[in-house]
């Protein structure tokens, strides 16, 4: 199948259509709520929510003998909130870390999760096969409605978070001195989980207890290496998300067998990749080639101002001196000396050198310079 | 604009405390305590206003919980604290606090202009975002502090001395009239702590109370007015030229304790 074909395909199959809309929908609002995790340093509370919702699934099918997705997810929400103020309580009441307390609950909640779920399958009731779907999701049985519900708590994420912008960023910052100006963080605070918890739900039919939190994870970390802007690394998060969502969905669609979670997890992975390796400012390969730059530089300038050091004994700054004299100057090498008189600082006449006007003072004004522009 | 004039007027003079003999903040049997283990004890203190003061003593002391129990950001087991004479919730916009430096990522994406713009959320209160006015307000802080030629800088890329004077600059830009400040001068160079304390310096000229929690013994008789002695209980406290003694720090640290006094 080609490109063209597959997206004509996109516009006019149904299915195909709104698994697309669903995992794009599902990356966007998972892709922005997770900014918001990776900055307060809470990147493990999506998996740990994610895990909290399997018991949840499972107590509502054994309550409601129904597999209905919607009720499915109620039972999800509950117990992934649960299971985040269980979290919460415990960091506050006490003295374990976050950390412990997020392993604790994730573990915890997805063990009894699994036993509740194995207990189900051994009933004699023939509804129960496919619930274990939940456990690495299945894009597939996405229908309209499910869609439209994502699409509802996307927009309402939407505007809570545009009317509480100033107030969730300068929690994010520094919650203490949010505090000390008569804000809520309470509030704010169980704003912002409440989200993640509705996103992560979502995403659990489609990606799965056990992936979910790559989709929080993903679009964040990759956004925050292009930017340093808040509201930009929001909206990158967002759209990488929906990419990975677009672009998973593709992929596993026109392959056979691909399972449509993991595809759209590792196309969020890609981006991280990418993100890691090639962004300007924080990237591995520029930081890598400004390093060498550096490096390079710091040569240049050692030789000049050693240059400098010897032409300052003489009236005449242009007075040559013989190469020989550099040799033993470490950090000295022909090429150095090459891009020098590409400069135009040095100027070479056999086996001697002698430094230019301009060299002469560059050399002089080499770290006065660079003193006053730390400042 | 106008408060910024008349403070560059005045000469910085350390010498004539500005008390006028206004409690700014009053703090009674305050105890906090950590897992059982208390860490302040009893804590009686009233800080007159117009003072400049450091509070002093040894690690664990408690003096950054005094800050945070004053300021509401720890819940203390017995004890109130009254900022004029009424509970600090409902004067919170005559207070401003400048939290360790470490207590935040810096790595945060966001600018020196944008931390600073935080001080004026407190005044907008819910939703509102800052306009014109709290810009201009907070370039005008960022003047202040000298970093005005950093406002766009992502703060990640500023030097600690430079991230402390956006700590202080957002608490200017609250124009409070108490400051509360968590050791401003932890790991910032001379240059910076001279500016700092400057400014520290101008704020109490212009009637502010200024409490600092402080390190450096050698400097509290060059720099303040006013000490408080703690060391989970309350020590002393008073002007600097009456009880910063070696009997106070001898109490307070444990140690027999020599500082010279420079008059």
């Amino acid at each position: 199948m080609d490109i063209t074909e597959y997206i004509k395909l996109v516009f006019t199959d149904y299915t195909l259509r709104t698994i697309t809309l669903g995992t794009a929908i599902l990356g966007a609002v998972t892709g922005m709520l997770g900014s918001f995790a990776v900055l307060r340093k809470q990147s493990l509370l999506g998996d740990a929510i994610s895990h909290a919702a399997l018991p949840g699934i499972a107590i509502a099918f054994l309550i409601t003998g129904a597999k209905d997705s919607n009720t499915l997810l109620i039972g999800a929400l509950i117990s992934g909130l649960i299971g985040t103020f269980w979290i919460r309580g415990i960091v506050t009441k006490t003295h374990l870390k976050s950390d412990t307390a997020l392993g604790l609950i994730l573990s915890l909640f997805f063990g009894f999760g699994m036993l509740l779920l194995t207990f189900i399958q051994k009933q004699p009731n023939a509804n129960q096969a496919g619930l274990d779907k939940y456990l690495f999701g299945q894009a597939a049985t996405l229908v309209e409605s499910d869609v439209w519900l994502m699409a509802i708590v996307t927009g309402l994420c939407l505007i809570v978070m545009l009317t509480f912008w100033k107030e969730f960023k300068i929690l994010l910052f520094d919650a203490d001195y949010t505090q000390t100006l008569g804000f809520n963080t309470k509030f704010i605070d169980i704003l912002i989980t409440t989200f993640i918890v509705l996103a992560i739900v979502l995403g659990l039919q489609t990606v799965g207890v056990v992936l979910m939190s790559a989709m929080l994870l993903a679009p964040a970390a990759a956004a925050r290496q292009w930017t340093n802007s808040l509201s930009v690394m929001v909206f990158l998060a967002a759209i990488f998300g929906a990419f990975s969502g677009v672009f998973g969905t593709a992929i596993s669609a026109s392959q056979n067998n691909l399972s449509t979670g993991p595809v759209i997890v590792l196309v969020a992975g890609v981006f991280v990749m990418f993100s890691f390796i090639f962004s300007p400012s924080r990237g591995l390969l520029f930081k890598q080639i400004r390093f060498i730059k550096n490096r390079r530089d710091l040569e240049l300038h050692k030789t000049l101002a050693f240059m400098h050091h010897i032409a300052e004994t003489h009236e005449d700054i242009s007075h040559p001196h013989a190469i020989k004299l550099l040799n033993n100057f470490q950090g000295y090498t022909r090429s150095t000396l090459q891009k020098l008189v590409d400069k135009d600082y040095v100027q070479l006449d056999g086996n001697m050198w002698s430094l230019t006007k301009t060299g002469f003072e560059t050399a002089a004004n080499l770290y006065t310079k660079q003193s006053t522009e730390d400042e | 604009m106008n408060r910024t004039k008349i403070m560059k007027e005045q000469t910085i003079d350390n010498k004539t405390p500005a008390s006028s003999g206004v409690i700014a903040v009053k703090v009674d049997d305050l105890t906090v305590a950590y897992n059982y283990k208390p860490v302040l004890w009893d804590i009686d203190l009233e800080i007159p206003e117009g003072v400049l003061m450091a509070i002093v003593g040894p690690n664990g002391a408690g003096k950054s919980t005094l800050i945070k129990s004053i300021l509401g950001i720890l819940k203390p087991i017995a004890g109130s604290v009254t900022i004029y004479g009424k509970p600090y919730k409902k004067q919170r916009q005559l207070v401003a606090y400048v939290p360790q430096k470490g207590s935040v990522d810096w790595d945060f994406p966001t600018t020196a202009l944008d931390v600073v713009m935080m001080g004026t959320y407190g005044s907008l209160g819910w939703i509102k975002r800052p306009g014109q006015k709290e810009k201009k307000a907070s370039l005008e802080a960022l003047e202040k502090v000298g970093m005005l030629a950093f406002k766009s800088r992502q703060i990640s890329q500023l030097s600690g001395g430079q991230q402390q004077r956006i700590f202080l600059a957002r608490a200017l830009v609250q124009n409070a009239s108490i400051y509360f400040m968590d050791e401003p001068f932890q790991g910032v160079d001379a240059t910076t702590e001279i500016a700092i304390i400057n400014i520290l310096k101008e704020l109490r000229k212009a009637g502010k109370t200024v409490i600092v929690v402080h390190h450096d013994l050698q400097t509290v008789p060059e720099y303040f007015d006013w000490v408080t002695f703690l060391n989970v209980k309350k020590i002393a406290t008073g002007p600097v030229k009456d009880i910063f003694n070696d009997d106070n720090l001898t109490k307070t640290y444990g140690i027999n304790y020599k500082v010279s006094i420079q008059e």
